[in-house]
């Protein structure tokens, strides 16, 4: 007969010193891991619920200003500075690892009404309610000299937006109507106009970097060709739109921050429907800027929060308020993609993380590990009720809760209306609007 | 045009050289049924109403899963151990081959795995070996309860509980004792110390532990099925069998469902969510005696008083696999880790085996036979050792089983031959882990599929407050056209056209459920008509 027993050599499972790493030998037969599914979820509502326990996204406030911080800047090369323009002219720049400020100027008499930097991180501009442009250099001045603007402009109306080319030595203003000026001229190279009333902002799109998006007062956002000093094309819709924010990643994609409580995205090829439209705030977006991965926006609103939307989602992933922030005026997104910063009406800008839970530092491959295979679990079992219901909770404040539920009741009302209008009429008389196509009134090429 | 001399020298001389062909082109061969192994997605299901986005995700993540399933199957490379064997010679059958003969014939080591423990005075023994198989426990009909490290013999803890002891089992690792006494159920630590008195478990017959649930299942002769969650000290269920005195009772492996015998043939399958039991399956004509379930779930066996030894299919119908008529009623069954089955009647065990792992073994000739000093009164397959540990009315013996365990264990579930440290990780990973008892069911997959009831539930529901149904095609409306293509002759004809299209494939369809639809409402031949036939649809 021939036998052979099952015997194993403990030296090969044991390991020989204490110094040694434990031996661990894997066999991934499905048959010896009995319950992966219901084991699978249960750790997916554990990390879903660890989410929720270390979600701790507020990092720091920076003090300093007197009046409403109204403007906010990033540098171009340096992740840890960032500029702010507060309403009564005063410029700040701060230093973000030490969370002071490291320079102050007078900048204006008034208002800052915007604030860019330049391309190369050496410069900056800032537009005020005294109908002038001034140049600032980067660097602190030297001892015992003054601060003294690199370059004024002085201009005939007052001037409401400024931004700066991805590329070349230009800047554009806006005001009254776009100027495009060249850094070595006092006069602009060229001035574009459509349309009658003051443009709030203007935006120079980072990959096609001569397109130029503004808004104005009559409730169209215009699209500019740099190359050929002229408006390509304009959309109008129902209500005034605050500022837009250019896609870093896609060319052609920008979203706009309205005052219907709204924001648009929009695919410039084809403005008659918005991409998506993000519903979430309860009252008028003041502004909108882009995660550098392109994936995402922050939102700052008049409704004392700011949040942030997938590109793709209607509805907001996350929500920050505290009960010292007032209406937030500026939001940036910083370049590492990991911080959010927000200037509001109570002198303060406010750091935040812009993933709640995420833990700052380095990680050992272990943590990383663990952090991966719980994101994966996470999406994985995001559709089941009890994990869905814990990961969408979010604790907002008395008034944005019963705003919501105000805002809710009317628009059921207004849909039912709608629903009865459809149901008893001849088929095909009412027309059935999508909700995207609701809010554009026009596109004029 | 390049000359011979401008080639560089290397070139050259390779140039000169005879091709050598691989052999082997492209990468190794890997055997279907190792990949088949992997693969987890039931191609067959189809989701209803899915829309093009959702079935090219699956499409996606099938591709993928194919991928990943021949990588796993080339992995298998990496297992260090093979099972064991053993293969008469011509003619030659195994059944005779003595335990004697077989521990001559083996290596040290395993020779030391079968031992006899003559233990006349207290009665006969029940025993369990815990999880990783490294410690054995077993307590006698009159009280002795003894819990050791049974491969180097190493004794944990002896005592005597003075009441009869009807069943004992660990709890999820070799530190916890539960033992079920004339009275109460008792929970022993692994040094005889008394941690706890269960009095809402009173005479209690069987037990069984669920160890990814932490469920701690008793059946009592009051007729209670009882479900004790042992990480939190709390009943989860106590269920009504309404069977009568439950002494039966299995547990299946794969989805956590507990199998109780009945006297009257039939075995009920229970999960702590339900009242009612999941499924009965008449099985016997007499009561039944044992059950035992494979630990893929596939196969149960059971054995009953009318001699009759079944094999059951679990994952499909409950349809009785093969039979077998045995000359005296085997009140004791178990399964090993590769589907041997063990059959204890009277003072004989049988161990019959089948092809493969998954495949139910066959019940024409036993694979090994043993007669024992004294009558089973427990049987149980060690999990990682080639061992079958018998309990008898003279005490324990361990047997020898070549080809019984799976032979590579995975180090972060059960492992043998782990440090104290380890241990303790592993539990506190298992606590966090631990199923609620809610999810016990006979698929236990359920949570990866979809909820196909609820999702047509919610559709309705959205059509009813909306007033439209928003996944319905818009009607077709056709593109204007230029060139005069346009005009409204040519807009009513393209309509006209796709609506003709449509209604014809509805027609084809409609003409291919109607042979169906025929073929189900076609009376049986020969049946008589009788008054009741106006009620049938």
């Amino acid at each position: 007969m021939k036998v052979k027993m099952l015997s194993r050599n403990p030296d090969n499972y044991v390991r020989e010193t204490k110094l040694d790493l434990q031996r661990v030998p894997r066999n991934y037969d499905p048959t010896l891991h009995p319950f992966e599914v219901p084991r699978e979820y249960v750790r997916a509502l554990n990390a879903t619920k660890l989410e929720r326990v270390f979600a701790k996204p507020f990092l720091a406030s920076l003090d300093g200003h007197r009046d409403g911080v109204n403007c906010l800047a990033k540098h171009p090369k340096s992740l840890g500075t960032v500029l702010s323009g507060a309403c009564d002219g005063e410029v700040r720049i701060w230093n973000l690892t030490k969370r002071n400020c490291i320079r102050t100027i007078q900048a204006h008499e008034g208002f800052v009404r915007g604030i860019c930097t330049r391309f190369c991180g050496s410069s900056f501009f800032t537009v005020g309610d005294d109908k002038t442009v001034k140049q600032w250099k980067m660097e602190g001045p030297g001892i015992g000299e003054e601060e003294e603007p690199l370059h004024t402009i002085l201009g005939k109306t007052v001037y409401t937006g400024i931004d700066h080319h991805w590329k070349e030595g230009i800047f554009a203003t806006c005001g009254q109507q776009v100027d495009i000026w060249d850094e070595q001229k006092t006069s602009p190279i060229c001035s574009m106009t459509w349309g009658y009333d003051s443009i709030s902002s203007v935006k120079f799109n980072p990959i096609e970097t001569f397109l130029l998006g503004s808004c104005a007062s009559d409730r169209n956002i215009v699209l500019y060709d740099m190359r050929q000093a002229t408006p390509l094309k304009k959309v109008i819709l129902d209500m005034r739109t605050n500022t837009i924010c250019w896609n870093p990643m896609e060319a052609f994609i920008f979203t706009a921050a309205n005052e219907d409580y709204n924001l648009y995205t929009f695919d410039m090829r084809a403005l008659d429907t918005p991409v998506m439209v993000h519903m979430d705030h309860v009252s008028a977006v003041l502004d909108v800027d882009y995660s550098p991965t392109g994936k995402e926006f922050v939102s700052a609103s008049f409704d004392k929060s700011i949040r942030i939307f997938p590109v793709d989602k209607s509805r907001s992933r996350e929500v920050y308020h505290t009960k010292r922030m007032q209406h937030v005026i500026c939001v940036k997104w910083t370049s590492d993609s990991k911080y959010i910063m927000c200037g509001s009406d109570e002198m303060n800008i406010r750091l935040w993380k812009a993933n709640a839970s995420e833990k700052l530092g380095v990680l050992t491959s272990r943590e990383k590990a663990a952090k991966d295979y719980n994101e994966k679990l996470k999406e994985k079992f995001r559709y089941h009720p009890h994990i869905k219901r814990i990961a969408r909770h979010r604790h907002l404040p008395k008034p944005i809760y019963s705003q919501i539920q105000e805002q809710r009741v009317m628009k059921e009302a207004r849909r039912r209306k709608e629903v009865n209008r459809l149901k008893h009429s001849k088929p095909g008389s009412v027309p059935m609007v999508s909700e995207k196509k609701k809010h554009v009134v026009a596109v004029v090429k | 045009m390049r000359r011979l001399g401008s080639i560089p020298a290397c070139q050259r001389i390779a140039s000169s050289l005879p091709q050598a062909q691989d052999p082997f082109p492209g990468p190794a061969p890997v055997s279907v049924e190792v990949a088949q192994k992997f693969r987890r997605i039931d191609k067959s299901k189809k989701l209803p109403h899915s829309k093009s986005k959702t079935r090219s995700r699956l499409e996606v993540a099938e591709a993928e899963e194919e991928e990943i399933s021949v990588k796993a199957a080339r992995s298998e490379l990496l297992l260090a151990e093979e099972p064991g064997f053993l293969e008469g010679e011509e003619g030659e059958d195994t059944a005779k081959i003595r335990q004697a003969d077989i521990v001559e014939a083996v290596d040290i080591a395993s020779a030391a795995k079968h031992f006899d423990l003559n233990l006349r005075q207290f009665g006969p023994y029940r025993l369990n070996y815990s999880q990783t198989g490294r410690h054995l426990a077993f307590g006698g009909r009159r009280g002795h309860v003894a819990a050791l490290d049974w491969v180097t013999k190493k004794l944990m803890c002896e005592i005597n509980v003075m009441e009869a002891v009807r069943d004992i089992r660990f709890l999820h690792s070799e530190a916890l004792l539960a033992v079920a006494q004339n009275r109460w159920l008792h929970i022993y630590d692994n040094q005889g110390i008394e941690l706890h008195c269960i009095r809402r478990c009173d005479r209690v017959t069987r037990l069984e532990f669920l160890p990814f649930h932490f469920l701690l299942a008793t059946s009592s002769e009051t007729g209670f099925l009882t479900y004790l969650d042992v990480s939190v000290g709390k009943i989860v269920a106590a269920l009504n069998a309404r069977a009568g005195r439950l002494d039966v009772m299995t547990q299946n492996p794969y989805n956590a469902v507990i199998h109780l015998g009945h006297s009257n043939g039939t075995v009920s399958l229970w999960s702590p969510a339900m009242k009612e039991p999941l499924a009965k399956i008449l099985c016997h004509r007499g009561g039944v005696r044992a059950v035992a379930v494979d630990s893929t779930g596939t196969c149960m066996a059971t054995s009953g008083l009318d001699h009759q030894l079944k094999i059951f299919d679990l994952r499909g119908k409950f349809q009785p696999l093969s039979a077998r008529t045995l000359p005296q009623g085997a009140g004791h069954l178990a399964f090993s880790q590769r589907g041997l089955l063990a059959a204890g009647m009277g003072d004989v065990v049988n161990i019959w085996a089948g092809q493969g792992k998954a495949s139910p073994p066959s019940l024409e000739k036993p694979y090994l036979t043993h007669r024992l000093s004294g009558h089973v009164h427990g049987l149980q397959f060690c999990p990682f050792e080639d061992v079958l540990g018998v309990g008898h009315s003279g005490g324990i013996t361990s047997m020898l089983v070549p080809g019984a365990a799976e032979p590579n264990f995975d180090g972060l579930e059960s492992n043998p031959y782990r440090s104290r440290k380890q241990r303790q990780e592993w539990e506190v990973k298992a606590l966090l882990e631990k199923v609620p008892a809610e999810l016990i069911c006979l698929d236990p997959r359920a949570l990866a599929e979809v909820d196909v009831v609820s999702l047509e539930q919610a559709k309705k529901e959205r059509i009813e407050r909306l007033g439209y149904d928003p996944e319905s095609k818009a009607p077709f409306q056709p593109k204007p056209k230029l060139k005069g293509r346009s005009s409204t002759a040519s807009l009513v004809k393209r309509k006209r056209k796709v609506m003709d299209e449509e209604h014809r494939d509805k027609v084809r369809q409609s003409l291919e459920q109607q042979p169906q639809k025929q073929e189900k409402a076609a009376k049986p031949v020969g049946a008589r008509p009788s008054a009741l036939d106006r009620f049938v649809r």
